[in-house]
């Protein structure tokens, strides 16, 4: 062990401010993002919820970590966590993980003035949706990414594959990584780009698309490489705040298992008792709990973290908070199915849902032991 | 006695091969000929498709039959009549009841399911509502079923129902065998979370049932509601397959397709765990073979079935983590269809990690399995009953 300071504190009491976001985030998807309107859209076309993402847009949601130079809101991180809590309490299909999280980090960070200026206001105000492309066809996170960039005289000409790109179909713009001559580029390409060719992925999770995008002889201009600062490193900015988001998204979804997992403990009678009554289930539930609340103040305290913009800490936050929330959220996703038995099985139940949401994000941007080695590495371990 | 045994079996084994090769054969007419010969249950007496003999020698005819390039798919094609309904019926049916049903159930001429748990009566199976009433030499039942697998191609439904509502709850209960295409029943797919419907729920308005149909005495229907569970739970988790099959292997397969010899050592460790602990389970349920007695299994049963659940969950889970990034794909996508088998079996990895989560509901959860261990195996007391001694219809049910 090389780590002898003490980690930075950080409060995690809300203002009273952002108790008011999170009552305002809930009102808006209590009515907008019910099991119907999830499921209406995850079995169409639309990819998301372009009524929802609206509303949102409206209410100011998108812009919330966007710069105000950059028509945002100037918010920090903790903010825009609170949202993706109450998002990932609903599984609200909207693109907010792909477009201001992995999107707009990754303009912010690599982009030139002039090219934030140009991006990031649609970002914030919902009418420019961006998606990251940078893995390669099986989905790794490589040095060598799926897409390969050749400089044409003023122009760049992109060729290849990237995969598992979150609502990469829907996005109005990909940013994509690609190797060029000196290394890994980022290029901001619109998605109707001649030579884009876009297919949604059969996914576990319906309620994120992803899509697997196809570069042949793709043109794009040098203005739009984002080349404000290094790509690799802002990637990474861009990967570490999406880790963060996930986190707290899942934070969320374990929540809402624990509370609907209860209530029906409670209401369901089986034997002349209620089933909670049985301690099989009554000590399930109260270790649903206690992970629980463990999985919140890992999430909270990365988002916190990230907010206060305490690099090195960050460092172990943000992959304790991935790997952790991933195990737990899945753990109680699978005893949700189990406790709401047969009913539990069905289609028709939510439970399968966050069971799938569970798995998903467990396997996005890094699995539990690609996290648990990075935080070994931060820790000196 | 068991040479004498072997010797039965194996004179069967080839006279059927000689008059039906397994190859060549239709399935159907096969699996008729195999009952014929006795080797369709070899436990029960001869005539009913079976020598006699010990179960044990059930493993060796399946085998064989597979290895001459047989079939013994009807065994889950048609798992509900062959694995449960045939050992309540052997064991409280009539003569008749063996004599009409056996034959054309082990043949799949006619499958069947099983009409048991309710929306309100699951775990609690005996507090379960739906009523039959006697007129003359009928039954009218009224009341819905759930989860009923199989339903909508079942030619014949295994039902218990409410003949005594007075009664404590497991005393008014009476068996039936129900005709699914007579009046007043109504098969409704319900969707899983494969997207698949391999149950329904199923309604019964009046629906007639003639009393030679009754399996046991009125007000018994309890006991042989419980002769149908115990085999069911040893037709789930008690089946034999060969060494590394099943979820373990697709765990292999994706280790092998992804990770090869340099995969991460940690991965590996757990996989060599899960392949340790299934063939540990494997070994298990072969010892259980060999001492099964013929007649209806003992609590015990529960044993592989509480294992065989929980381990299939996890194996199929880890599967999902060892793909990576693929294991957030579901290929071939949701097809809400209503499929003619349960996928339990010879499924991709992804549809067999859905599918697992149910292994420890059907037939009885893991927690009911591991009361009934502590309770019936281990000796333990049970828990204070609530619902025991009085009326069912003062029972509080949600
Ligand atoms: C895929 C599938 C196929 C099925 N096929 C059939 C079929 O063909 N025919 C049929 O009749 N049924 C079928 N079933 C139904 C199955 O038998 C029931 O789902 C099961 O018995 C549980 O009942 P339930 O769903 O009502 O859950 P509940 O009984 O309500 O149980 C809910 C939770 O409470 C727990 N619980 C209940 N009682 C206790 C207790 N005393 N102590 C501790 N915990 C307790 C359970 O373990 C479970 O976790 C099927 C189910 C599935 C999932």
């Amino acid at each position: 062990m090389t780590v002898t300071t003490a980690p930075p504190v950080v409060a995690f009491a809300l203002t009273e401010e952002q108790k008011l976001l999170v009552d305002m985030v809930r009102d808006v998807l209590k009515d907008r993002a019910t099991s119907e309107r999830v499921r209406e859209v995850m079995l169409g076309d639309d990819g998301f919820d372009e009524v929802l993402w609206t509303e949102l847009a409206n209410l100011g949601l998108t812009g919330l970590t966007i710069p105000e130079q950059y028509g945002g809101a100037g918010s920090t991180f903790t903010e825009l966590s609170l949202v993706f809590e109450e998002l990932g309490r609903r599984l609200a299909p909207v693109p907010l993980l792909s477009s201001v999280v992995l999107g707009a980090e990754a303009v912010l960070a690599a982009g030139s003035d002039e090219q934030k200026g140009a991006i990031l206001p649609g970002v914030a105000a919902g009418t420019t949706r961006l998606a990251l492309a940078h893995l390669d066809p099986a989905g790794r996170l490589t040095a060598d990414p799926g897409v390969r960039a050749v400089r044409d005289g003023d122009a760049w000409v992109l060729d290849g594959t990237a995969g598992f790109v979150v609502d990469g179909r829907t996005a109005t713009h990909l940013v994509t990584a690609a190797n060029g001559p000196d290394g890994l580029e980022l290029f901001v390409v619109a998605g109707d780009t001649a030579g884009v060719e876009r297919t949604d992925l059969e996914v576990l999770d319906l309620t994120r698309p992803m899509a697997s995008i196809v570069y042949s002889g793709v043109r794009v201009q040098d203005a739009d490489r984002l080349s404000g600062a290094d790509a690799v490193a802002a990637l990474h900015r861009a990967l570490e705040a999406g880790v963060v988001a996930i986190a707290c998204e899942q934070a969320g979804g374990t929540q809402e298992t624990l509370r609907t997992t209860t209530a029906y403990a409670r209401d369901r009678v089986q034997f002349g008792r209620s089933i909670g009554s049985f301690q099989a289930i009554k000590h399930r539930l109260a270790e649903m709990l206690v992970a629980s609340e463990s999985a919140r103040s890992a999430a909270y305290h990365a988002a916190r973290i990230l907010a206060a913009g305490e690099r090195e800490e960050l460092a172990i936050a943000a992959p304790l908070a991935k790997s952790y929330c991933s195990e737990i959220y899945e753990q109680a996703t699978g005893h949700g199915i189990q406790i709401f038995g047969g009913i539990g099985f069905t289609w028709e139940h939510d439970a399968h849902l966050y069971f799938k949401r569970a798995k998903s994000t467990k396997l996005l941007l890094g699995d539990p032991k690609h996290h648990r080695a990075l935080l070994g590495q931060a820790i000196g371990l | 006695m068991a040479t004498d045994e072997r010797k039965l079996v194996d004179e069967q084994i080839e006279a059927l091969f000689a008059s039906h090769p397994p190859a060549d054969t239709p399935e159907r007419e096969f699996w008729g000929a195999q009952f014929d010969h006795g080797l369709a249950w070899v436990q029960h007496a001869e005539g009913f498709g079976g020598l006699g003999v010990s179960p044990r020698w059930q493993g060796e005819v399946d085998r064989r039959i597979n290895e001459a390039g047989g079939s013994t798919r009807n065994r889950y094609l048609n798992v509900l009549g062959i694995g449960m309904g045939a050992g309540t019926i052997m064991a409280h049916g009539t003569d008749e009841h063996q004599q009409r049903f056996l034959r054309p159930m082990f043949a799949c001429e006619e499958i069947w399911c099983q009409l048991f748990s309710e929306p309100g009566a699951g775990s609690d199976l005996a507090a379960l509502a739906t009523s039959a009433k006697q007129e003359g030499d009928t039954w009218i039942v009224n009341g819905q079923k759930v989860w009923t697998t199989l339903g909508h191609l079942a030619k014949w439904g295994l039902l218990v129902t409410r003949t005594d509502p007075d009664l404590p709850k497991h005393a008014g209960l009476t068996y039936f065998i129900v005709d699914m295409e007579a009046d007043g029943v109504d098969v409704r797919p319900l969707y899983q979370i494969t997207g698949e419907a391999e149950f329904n729920e199923v309604y019964f308005t009046d629906t007639p049932i003639p009393d030679d149909l009754r399996v046991g005495e009125v007000g018994q229907g309890w006991a042989v509601a419980m002769t149908t569970l115990m085999n069911e739970r040893v037709a789930i988790g008690g089946s034999v397959s060969p060494r590394g099959s099943g979820s373990i292997s697709l765990a292999v397969e994706a280790w092998e397709k992804l990770h090869g010899q340099d995969g991460d050592p940690v991965q590996r460790d757990q996989l060599l765990s899960y392949w340790a602990e299934a063939e540990a389970m494997r070994l298990t349920t072969l010892r259980a073979k060999e001492a099964a007695k013929q007649g209806t299994p003992g609590p015990e049963g529960s044993t592989a079935k509480l294992h065989w659940a929980d381990l299939n969950k996890a194996i199929t889970s880890f599967t999902m983590d060892l793909m990576g990034p693929e294991g957030m794909t579901y290929p071939g996508g949701y097809e809400f269809t209503r499929p003619d088998q349960t996928s339990n079996r010879g499924t991709s990895a992804h549809k067999a990690f859905l599918r697992s989560r149910a292994n420890s509901i059907e037939g009885g959860t893991s927690e009911i399995m591991k009361n009934i261990l502590g309770e019936r195996v281990l000796g333990l007391p049970g828990e204070p009953r609530v619902d025991k001694n009085i009326p069912w219809r003062e029972v509080p049910r949600s």
